[in-house]
């Protein structure tokens, strides 16, 4: 066995490394190119604003675009609230005690659940106990309910880079608790806040398992009236257009890979982006 | 005096929302056991665990889920080997060697990568991966475990990267600095200093990988063959829990006895994710506490 020199050892290991790390981005790139190159071809106007024909073989995808949007801005209504909320209460009223450690672990917990026993509890509580049915608001609530710890997570995190000394001028003029965090702490927050709500639309819009059961309809030929509406979605079309329809021209289930991907990457790089501005802008 | 009960109101709904989390633990790991145990009183848990066959609309119909255990643990055992030393070497790349500029480009990719929707990674296994594998290694269909293996890999990668990478960022300077002083070159003090430091926060990160590889669906689904039987190699169609799940729930009767059973495999699902996650949790706790 040869002994490598520590330098020569160091060169090949950073090597090593950086052979690595290119292998883990390679295949993002491969898969934005496959699908870019297919699909670019199939976005037409009509494609987006046209309803589907000839079985789904041709026509546009409009009330699948539809369908992801009415359910994701349903969803990030309900959840973020409740989750700024939340994080208000982790970290400005919170002592170090049980509870929070409970809550702590629960959010933990939540976090980890798979998406498909989410979809699971949404079909048995909201579709059939609280019988909403299949339907835009109860696949919304399932996925606000799966989307909560990533908003608790984010905005506790925003909340905490507000410097503690912004609090203790504002409570030193008398200003009560709630106050102080309505007037000074959650308007300096509110970017971080913000660009995780963003990242957060980004992720739910490319969800499938949660809404399998509680929204989503194989094929549905107008728009939805009502959050009572089963509707469809972009990815369950793409999953269903991919996997249970013989001679499916193959442009069209690129064209809508693509319409998902840009969708779900455009929002994710603002909300970087946004995220990478305000962190150079913050004056603290 | 108006402002001071209008603070009360909002405080109290303030904790409310704070321990809702907790509520819907319950309420998630409730309903799951309801709906399961009503299934083990027919059928026994012991033949659901450990049955052979998963043939739910035989008649009579047999629900053993080891074929569909042994499946997610194929997937996901294929899964670690590729994205843990992959994932960890990144980690180590972009935290302590790549030059600042390129470090941030590499953490939005990393990002991005995570943002990708299942099935769109699914589908594009489906017509690239898939062929590959059939022709690659002579087997009858590429819908293989090995299949599903590199998918999922491929979307764990992000969460064992950005979690590894926090780890390794949080290593102290004066390791580092001690280390250095002492002579050592920085692939040594990365080697033996940092990466020991860090390791908690890495075994958090890999388990954090696995929970998400075990609850991983869509595109599992469409890669992995979805035959419900034991495999003798990676290289034949498996079938996971999740996807279980996903396939037969719309064929189900609301309530009926295949409908209770996918509930009771839900269960084993968050059973085995909640101990996942809980252990990541504790070395995340060890690792932050340094």
């Amino acid at each position: 066995m040869i002994k490598l020199s520590p330098k020569l050892s160091q060169k090949l290991s950073y090597a090593l490394l950086f052979l690595a790390t290119l292998l883990v981005i390679t295949p993002v790139t491969i898969i934005v190119f496959i699908i870019v190159k297919n699909g670019a071809s199939a976005i037409t106007w009509e494609f987006l604003t046209a309803m589907p024909a000839d079985g789904m073989r041709g026509g546009g995808i409009l009330p699948a675009i539809v369908g992801t949007l009415s359910i994701v801005m349903c969803a990030i209504l309900i959840t973020l609230p409740i989750g700024v909320c939340a994080a208000i209460y982790l970290n400005e009223y919170a002592k170090d005690n049980l509870l929070t450690r409970t809550i702590n672990l629960a959010i933990v917990n939540l976090a980890g659940v798979p998406s498909v026993v989410y979809g699971l509890f949404g079909l048995g509580i909201f579709v059939m106990f609280l019988k909403l049915g299949v339907s835009i608001i109860a696949g919304a609530l399932t996925l606000s309910i799966m989307e909560l710890p990533v908003i608790i997570t984010t905005a506790r995190g925003a909340l905490r880079s507000v410097p503690h000394s912004f609090r203790e001028a504002s409570l030193s003029l008398g200003v009560s608790r709630w106050q102080t965090i309505q007037y000074v702490v959650l308007p300096n927050a509110l970017p971080g806040i913000l660009t995780g709500a963003i990242l957060s639309i980004a992720r739910i819009s490319g969800e499938t398992a949660p809404i399998l059961f509680t929204a989503a309809a194989f094929y549905v030929p107008h728009l939805p009236n009502s959050v009572f509406d089963q509707v469809m979605t972009l990815p369950y079309h793409l999953f269903i257009i991919s996997t249970q329809i013989p001679n499916m021209p193959k442009n069209i289930i690129f064209g809508t890979a693509l319409v998902l991907l840009i969708m779900v990457l455009s929002m994710s790089l603002v909300a970087i982006i946004a995220r990478i501005y305000f962190r150079k802008r913050r004056k603290w | 005096m108006k402002r001071k009960i209008l603070d009360s109101i909002i405080e109290k709904i303030i904790f409310i929302c704070g321990i809702l989390a907790i509520i819907f633990v319950i309420l998630i790991f409730g309903f799951l056991l309801k709906e399961g145990f009503s299934f083990f009183k027919e059928c026994g848990i012991t033949k659901f665990i450990l049955g052979k066959f998963w043939y739910p609309t035989s008649d009579p119909a047999q629900f053993g889920i080891l074929p569909l255990i042994i499946g997610s643990l194929f997937v996901t055992v294929g899964a670690c080997i590729i994205a843990v030393p992959l994932g960890v070497m990144a980690a180590l790349y972009i935290s302590e060697i790549a030059p600042q500029a390129i470090k941030d480009i590499l953490k939005s990719f990393v990002e991005l990568m995570a943002a990708i929707p299942s099935v769109v990674i699914g589908f594009v296994g489906m017509v690239t991966l898939v062929p590959l594998v059939r022709t690659l290694f002579g087997v009858p269909t590429g819908l293989t475990a090995f299949s599903g293996s590199i998918m999922l890999a491929f979307m764990a990668m992000p969460t064992i990267v950005t979690i590894s990478e926090d780890a390794i960022r949080s290593v102290p300077w004066q390791y580092k600095e001690g280390a250095l002083a002492l002579g050592a070159t920085k692939w040594q003090t990365i080697r033996r200093i940092v990466l020991k430091a860090a390791m908690p926060g890495i075994i958090a990160a890999i388990m954090l990988g696995i929970g998400r590889v075990i609850g991983e669906t869509m595109a599992v689904m469409m890669v992995t063959g979805n035959a419900a039987h034991i495999p003798g190699s990676i290289f034949e169609p498996v079938r996971t829990m999740t996807a279980t799940i996903a396939a037969e729930m719309g064929e189900t009767v609301r309530g009926g006895l295949h409908y209770r059973a996918l509930f009771a495999i839900g269960l084993v699902l968050f059973v085995i994710t909640f101990l996942v996650n809980f252990v990541a949790d504790l070395f995340l706790g060890k690792s932050k506490r340094k």
